[in-house]
C-alpha cells in the first residue's frame, strides 16, 4: 500500500520524500490542476529540481492535470500532456475524457490514473475509463461508505487510491459548481474552490464577514475563528435558523481503517492538501509513514497510536477529524 | 428548435407525478426526460411506472428519454440503472460514466446530461465514437464556449441547453435536507416530500442562495436564458430544456414555444420560487 502526498512547492515535495512519502503528486503552474492557487505548483526549473530530488531516492512522482479544458484552452492542456510524457512522469492523474483520449493516443507508455475529478463512484463507471484509455488506477470520490469501497474493489478492473487524511470535500469531486456560481471560477474550468481574488474578510459591528464574489459566506462573533470562506463550509438561514447548512469545518482521517483499507486491496492512500504548509506536509507523511508500516508488518495488531491522532488533529482545518463517509452504514 | 421537459429533480408523491405528465402530454414540448436522478431512495414512481408513463406520452407524440442518476454508490442502483439502460424502447439520458458503459457497451444510442463533464470537443469525440446522440452542456460553461464546443463537435451530434431551472450545482453522499431536520439519512422520513421546489438557503443578510434537494444542492435562483433563444439558435443549441418546477411549469414552456415562434418577451419573473439569473450564459458567476 502505497502513500502518495501532496507536494503544493518544492519544500514540501522534501518534506514529504524525506518522511517516507512513497510518491509525490504535483502540478504545474497554471489551470490544468485542480489546486491552481497563486504560489503554488511548479515551473519547469523546480519541476526539475523536484525530479531528482525524487527519483534521486528511488520515488516515483504523479503529475495532476486534472482539470477540464474548454476549446480556448485545449493547447495549454494538451501541451502539458506533452510535457508530462518528456519528463516521464510516472503517471498522470487526468480526468476530462479528451485530455484522456490523447494521452493514451498519443503516449501509450504514459501511465495514466484517473483523477477524483472524475467522480467514478461505480465499478461500471471505472470499466469506461480502463476501456477507453488503459487507466491503470482511480482516485475514488470521497462519498463512498468503507462497505462500498470494499464492494468496488472487489469488481473494479483498476487500482484504487483512496484518501485518507486532509481538507473533506463533502461533495462529489468533479460535481461542484458552487464556486463558479459565486465567483465565477470552479475546480472543473479553473482547478480553483473560492479564487483568492473574490475572497473579501471584513471586520464589521456585527463581526468578521468573509465573502466569496460578494456572497456573505460566514459572519463569526469575537472569539471564533473565521475560516477561508468556501460555500459548502458557510453558515446560512433557513426555517428559522442560521446553520451549517451543509458542513461544519472539518477534516477527513481514516487511521482508524486502515486495516480494512489494506485487506480491502487499497493500493494506495492519498493524503490531501497541495495547497498546504511544508510542515503540514512533514507532519502527516511522517504519521502515515508510521502507520502504514506498523498495519503492513501486523495488521491484525494495528491500533492508531494517540501520538499519531494528537499529531494529526494539530494540523486538521477546524482541528477536529472525521471518517468522513466511510463510517456510514447507510446509503 | 426543439423544447425538452428535464427530469423532475425533486421528490413528489406518485399523485402530484401522474397530473404532471397528463398535462405535460398536452404542452408544447417535443421531448420529455423521465426518471429519477437525485436519490434512489425517492421511490414515489418505480419503473414499471417511469415506463407506463413513458409509453403514455409516447403515445401523445413526445419523444421520451429516460434519465439516469448522477451519483451511484451501491450495487442496488446500479441494478436499477441496469434495468433502464436495457429497457429496449427508449433512448436513456447518462448521468455518469456508469450510465455510458452500460449504453456504449450495449451499442445503445445515448444522450449524456448536464453532470457528464463535457467541456470540449475531443471529449464529445469520445463519446460519439461510443453512441453519443445529444449532449447537455454543463450548466456552468458560457455562450462563447458552447459556441465554440459546437463549431468543432462531430457532424449530427445534438446540442441541449439548460435553459431553465434551478441549477444543480453539487451532489453529495449526505443529505442536507435530513440535516436541515436533525435527522439521520437513513431515516430521512422522505422530508424531500415536503419541498416540491427544494428550500431555500438565505444568506445571513438575507440574500437568497442555494436550494436544498436532498443530497443535491441547487442554485436558489431560477436559470433563465428565454431572452437568449435567438442567441442560442445562432450558435447551434437545437434543444432548450426546461427543468420542471412545482408550479406553472406549463407556462413556462408556452413562453418559450411562443420565443422560439418569434415572441420573446414574455416575463416569468414571477413564475420562478425567489428569482431569476442567467450569469452563466454570460461568462460571468452564475448567480449573476
Amino acid at each position: 500500500m502505497q502513500l502518495v502526498c501532496p507536494a503544493g512547492n518544492l519544500p514540501s515535495l522534501k518534506a514529504a520524500i524525506d518522511e517516507g512519502a512513497d510518491v509525490v503528486y504535483l502540478g504545474f503552474k497554471d489551470q490544468t490542476n485542480a489546486r491552481n492557487f497563486a504560489g503554488l505548483n511548479f515551473d519547469d526549473r523546480r519541476l526539475a529540481e523536484g525530479l531528482d530530488y525524487v527519483r534521486g531516492r528511488g520515488r516515483q512522482v504523479y503529475l495532476a492535470l486534472n482539470t477540464y479544458p474548454r476549446p480556448q484552452g485545449w493547447k495549454q492542456w494538451q501541451q502539458a500532456v506533452d510535457r508530462a510524457a518528456e519528463l516521464e512522469v510516472d503517471a498522470l492523474i487526468a480526468a476530462d475524457l479528451g485530455v484522456l483520449d490523447y494521452a493514451a493516443r498519443r503516449y501509450p507508455q504514459l501511465k495514466l490514473h484517473l483523477s477524483v475529478q472524475g467522480s467514478a463512484t461505480s465499478y461500471e463507471a471505472l470499466r469506461f475509463y480502463h476501456e477507453q484509455f488503459g487507466i491503470t488506477r482511480a482516485v475514488l470520490p470521497r462519498v463512498l461508505s468503507m462497505s462500498q469501497v470494499e464492494h468496488l474493489l472487489a469488481h473494479s478492473p483498476v487500482e484504487i487510491e483512496v484518501f485518507g487524511f486532509g481538507s473533506l470535500c463533502i461533495m462529489v469531486e468533479g460535481r461542484c459548481l458552487l464556486s463558479s456560481y459565486a465567483a465565477g471560477q470552479s475546480p472543473n474550468t479553473h482547478g480553483c474552490c473560492s479564487p483568492a481574488g473574490e475572497v473579501r474578510y471584513e471586520e464589521t459591528a456585527r463581526g468578521l464577514e468573509t465573502r466569496l464574489g460578494g456572497v456573505l459566506v460566514d459572519r463569526v462573533g469575537q472569539g471564533e475563528k473565521a475560516g477561508y470562506p468556501t460555500i459548502c463550509k458557510g453558515r446560512y438561514q433557513a426555517f428559522d435558523k442560521t446553520y451549517y447548512a451543509l458542513e461544519e469545518p472539518t477534516s477527513l482521517n481514516t487511521l482508524d481503517l486502515l486495516p480494512r483499507l489494506h485487506a480491502a486491496g487499497v493500493a494506495a492512500i492519498k493524503i490531501e492538501g497541495r495547497q498546504r504548509s511544508p510542515a503540514y506536509v512533514r507532519q502527516v507523511t511522517r504519521v502515515w509513514r508510521q502507520a502504514i508500516d506498523a498495519c503492513l508488518a501486523a495488521p491484525e495488531q494495528f491500533r492508531p497510536k494517540a501520538e499519531w491522532m494528537q499529531a494529526l488533529g494539530l494540523v486538521s482545518e477546524g482541528q477536529q477529524t472525521t471518517l468522513g463517509a466511510y463510517h456510514r452504514t447507510w446509503q | 428548435m426543439k423544447i425538452t421537459l428535464g427530469p423532475v429533480l425533486y421528490y413528489w408523491p406518485a399523485e402530484t407525478l401522474h397530473r404532471f405528465y397528463e398535462e405535460a402530454a398536452t404542452w408544447p414540448v417535443d421531448v420529455v426526460y423521465l426518471g429519477e436522478t437525485v436519490c434512489s431512495k425517492r421511490r414515489s414512481f418505480r419503473f414499471d411506472d417511469w415506463m407506463a408513463v413513458a409509453r403514455r406520452l409516447a403515445d401523445a407524440g413526445k419523444e421520451v428519454v429516460l434519465s439516469t442518476l448522477a451519483l451511484l454508490e451501491a450495487e442496488s442502483e446500479l441494478k436499477t440503472l441496469r434495468r433502464i439502460c436495457g429497457n429496449g424502447e427508449f433512448l436513456v439520458e447518462a448521468n455518469d460514466m456508469a450510465a455510458v458503459q452500460l449504453l456504449s457497451s450495449a451499442g445503445q444510442p445515448f444522450v449524456a446530461g448536464p453532470t457528464a463533464n463535457l467541456y470540449n470537443p475531443r471529449a464529445l469525440e469520445v463519446l460519439a465514437r461510443r453512441g453519443l446522440k445529444r449532449w447537455v452542456p454543463p450548466v456552468e460553461l458560457d455562450r462563447e464556449t458552447i459556441a465554440a464546443v459546437v463549431a468543432e463537435q462531430p457532424e449530427g451530434l445534438e446540442t441541449e441547453l439548460f435553459a431553465w431551472g434551478r441549477m444543480p450545482l453539487a451532489f453529495s453522499a449526505r443529505c442536507y435536507t435530513a440535516r436541515a431536520y436533525d435527522l439521520p439519512k437513513d431515516d430521512c422520513q422522505y422530508r424531500c416530500l415536503d419541498h416540491p421546489d427544494g428550500f431555500t438557503l438565505r444568506t445571513q443578510e438575507g440574500e437568497a442562495f442555494l436550494a436544498v434537494n436532498g443530497i443535491q444542492t441547487q442554485s436558489a435562483l431560477t436559470c433563465n436564458l428565454l431572452p437568449e433563444v435567438e442567441a442560442a439558435r445562432g450558435i447551434g443549441v437545437g434543444l432548450l430544456r426546461v427543468s420542471p418546477q412545482a408550479h406553472h411549469t406549463g407556462r413556462i414552456v408556452e413562453a418559450f414555444r411562443r420565443a422560439l415562434e418569434g415572441d420573446g418577451a414574455a416575463d416569468l419573473e414571477k413564475l420562478m420560487p425567489v428569482g431569476g439569473c442567467s450569469g452563466y450564459w454570460h461568462g460571468k458567476a452564475g448567480m449573476a
